[in-house]
């Protein structure tokens, strides 16, 4: 209840933001919204299962493709959105089957070159996809404040649909059976969780809003080509978000996007040419002395979680 | 034969895939650890053997020792100072790390060298070997037989050293191992520098055919990757049979689909091989 709670008022804070803020607030508010989306799904299948998928970015190209390529044929733009969540759900499910049987290491690889083999695959197709040189999608006749608004309601609704998602995902048996399957796999099959089909429906849920976010987000930005959807960096910053705001935590994963938003504006602003080192020097601070994530700092600080752990 | 001629081009450039992915194969298959950095790596190692080349006029084969010699030590700092904190630790954090590792490394690299493709132009260059109808550019076959030389040494190193014996213990059994007196911490150190070092020679080598840029990392990553998982984990031998059978199917998809398809299939054929056999072509299970 207390995690409903939670989730309501931020998301009414969240949601009254354009009446104080100017359109920069708004666009980092819908990238915040994007990323939380992004952390949040990558939590189903990384944070729950420990399974650690590169595949987000897969995910995030394949949904603003889908999307972009529905609209050019005349589909309207909120349908388009609901056919690229679609798209990647039926994709990772495909995908799931053939490379969730892979663990650790072997995982990880297939799910990094899934991202790289799209993005050829989108390259190497010009006259079904715009090739190299990107997608142009259809402009909406709304004012630049009015387009701002609009996409940032819509990122922040499918926020708030992924962190509600995670809520009832926790306390049901998939959430527990992800989390059994992330503390010992065989030992989960033995007790007679059906892991194979556990971890699909996890690596699914961890598709779908992404797909529908990459989506939004080829409309918000009206451009894409492939170098800019399927790129990795897509893929690894979820991780350092989760990683940042909590492992297999429920709003863990959308403290550590803010916090990472932060840290990415900042380094913008005052280090532009150096900002992917930046953002490498966070991912290794991190690992080595966070790697339970800045919450887990501030919990062992009180006294009494530390009892109880 | 244009078969003949186009099987014998994959082979030249599968010598430097091998020589590409045996000191990544090396790491994973020892350390357990996926190193990203190695795209990178062998960007660096191009790099040094560009200079070289540029400001002191020595020919990027005799670099081979310049580069792996800077990307050793590189190597050996990276590992005994950082990864070795959490070499343990599971697949996420460490992969993780690396990965910070080399977004800082490569926007290092992009800063102090940019992004702008150069290439060096050797001044005697080998001219051309002509076997029946089959024509090859010398410096490409030198730089692969020395690729294969590389190799072999290191295969030979790895059997036949003390060295190369307590690095293969850690492999079998790193608890083991150190109950029999290995300094685990420090083979792994040592391993990591070897899989650096030959990062390093490798760019020298691929100095002179491909052009040199920090994009290109990511690019010998993949195939590194491919090749690993064709050949098999942490084998030598597999590691040069994955390298030279990548060389020749993206030699034959490049004739038959075009070249902008060559990495696609690749890719393609890296899912369908972990599909079926996650242990490589010529891999012992057992790594997983």
């Amino acid at each position: 209840m207390r995690s409903w709670l939670a989730l309501v008022v931020i998301a009414a804070l969240v949601a009254a933001l354009p009446l104080a803020g100017n359109n920069y607030a708004l666009r980092l508010a819908t990238t915040v919204c994007m990323y939380s989306v992004m952390a949040q799904s990558w939590n189903f299948i990384g944070g729950l299962a420990g399974y650690p998928s590169f595949a987000t970015a897969a995910f995030f190209g394949l949904g603003a493709y889908a999307s972009a390529i529905l609209q050019n044929r005349g589909v309207p733009m909120v349908p388009a959105w609901a056919g690229a969540g679609l798209a990647a759900l039926l994709f990772a499910a495909f995908l799931g089957g053939a490379i969730l049987h892979l663990r650790g290491h072997y995982f990880a690889i297939a799910s990094l070159i899934v991202a790289e083999m799209l993005r050829e695959i989108v390259n190497t197709l010009p006259d079904f996809t715009g090739g190299g040189k990107g997608v142009n999608l259809p402009l909406l006749k709304l004012s630049v404040t009015g387009q701002a608004q609009f996409f940032f309601y819509a990122m922040l609704a499918l926020a708030v649909l992924t962190v509600a998602t995670t809520i009832v995902i926790h306390r049901s048996k998939l959430g527990f059976g992800l989390r059994c399957i992330q503390q010992n796999e065989s030992a989960a099959d033995i007790i007679g969780i059906n892991t194979y089909a556990y971890k699909t429906a996890g690596f699914s849920l961890s598709a779908v809003f992404v797909g529908v976010a990459g989506a939004i987000y080829a409309s918000w930005v009206n451009y894409i080509d492939p170098p800019d959807v399927f790129d990795v960096l897509i893929s690894v910053k979820p991780m350092v978000m989760v990683l940042l705001g909590g492992l297999g935590t429920i709003f863990g994963p959308s403290i550590g996007a803010v916090i990472l938003l932060l840290l990415e504006e900042a380094v913008w602003r005052n280090f532009l040419t150096i900002h992917v080192a930046a953002l490498g020097a966070i991912i290794v601070v991190l690992v080595l002395f966070l790697p339970n994530g800045l919450l887990a700092l501030i919990r062992e600080r009180s006294p009494t979680k530390a009892m109880a752990k | 034969m244009i078969y003949l001629q186009i099987a014998a081009n994959g082979l030249v450039l599968g010598g430097l895939y091998a020589c590409i992915a045996v000191g990544f194969s090396l790491v994973w298959g020892v350390l357990n650890v996926i190193n990203i950095l190695h795209g990178s790596f062998i960007v660096l190692g191009s790099y040094v053997a560009y200079f070289a080349y540029v400001h002191l006029g020595i020919h990027p084969f005799i670099s081979i020792f310049i580069a792996g010699g800077v990307l050793y030590a590189l190597g050996y700092v990276v590992q005994a100072g950082i990864i070795n904190r959490v070499v343990s630790a599971p697949v996420l954090i460490t992969l993780t790390l690396t990965f910070g590792l080399d977004l800082i490394l490569n926007n290092t690299m992009l800063v102090a060298f940019t992004a702008d493709y150069r290439g060096i132009a050797l001044a005697h260059p080998l001219g051309s070997l002509e076997i029946g109808t089959v024509f090859l550019p010398g410096d490409r076959v030198a730089a692969m037989a020395l690729a294969i030389l590389l190799t072999i040494l290191l295969y030979r190193l790895l059997r036949d050293s003390t060295i190369g014996r307590a690095i293969i213990a850690v492999r079998m059994d790193r608890e083991a191992a150190a109950l029999m007196g290995v300094d685990v911490k420090r083979i792994n150190a040592i391993t990591f520098a070897i899989g650096a070092f030959m990062a390093g020679a490798a760019g020298a080598l691929l100095s002179i055919i491909f052009p040199i840029s920090p994009l290109n990392g990511p690019v010998f990553l993949g195939k590194a990757f491919v090749v690993c998982v064709l050949g098999g984990l942490g084998s030598v031998p597999g590691a040069l049979a994955g390298g030279l059978l990548l060389g020749v199917i993206e030699s034959f998809t490049s004739y038959w689909l075009g070249p902008e398809r060559a990495v696609t299939v690749s890719f393609a054929l890296l899912l369908v091989l972990l599909f079926v056999r996650p242990s490589g072509l010529m891999g012992r299970r057992g790594y997983e």
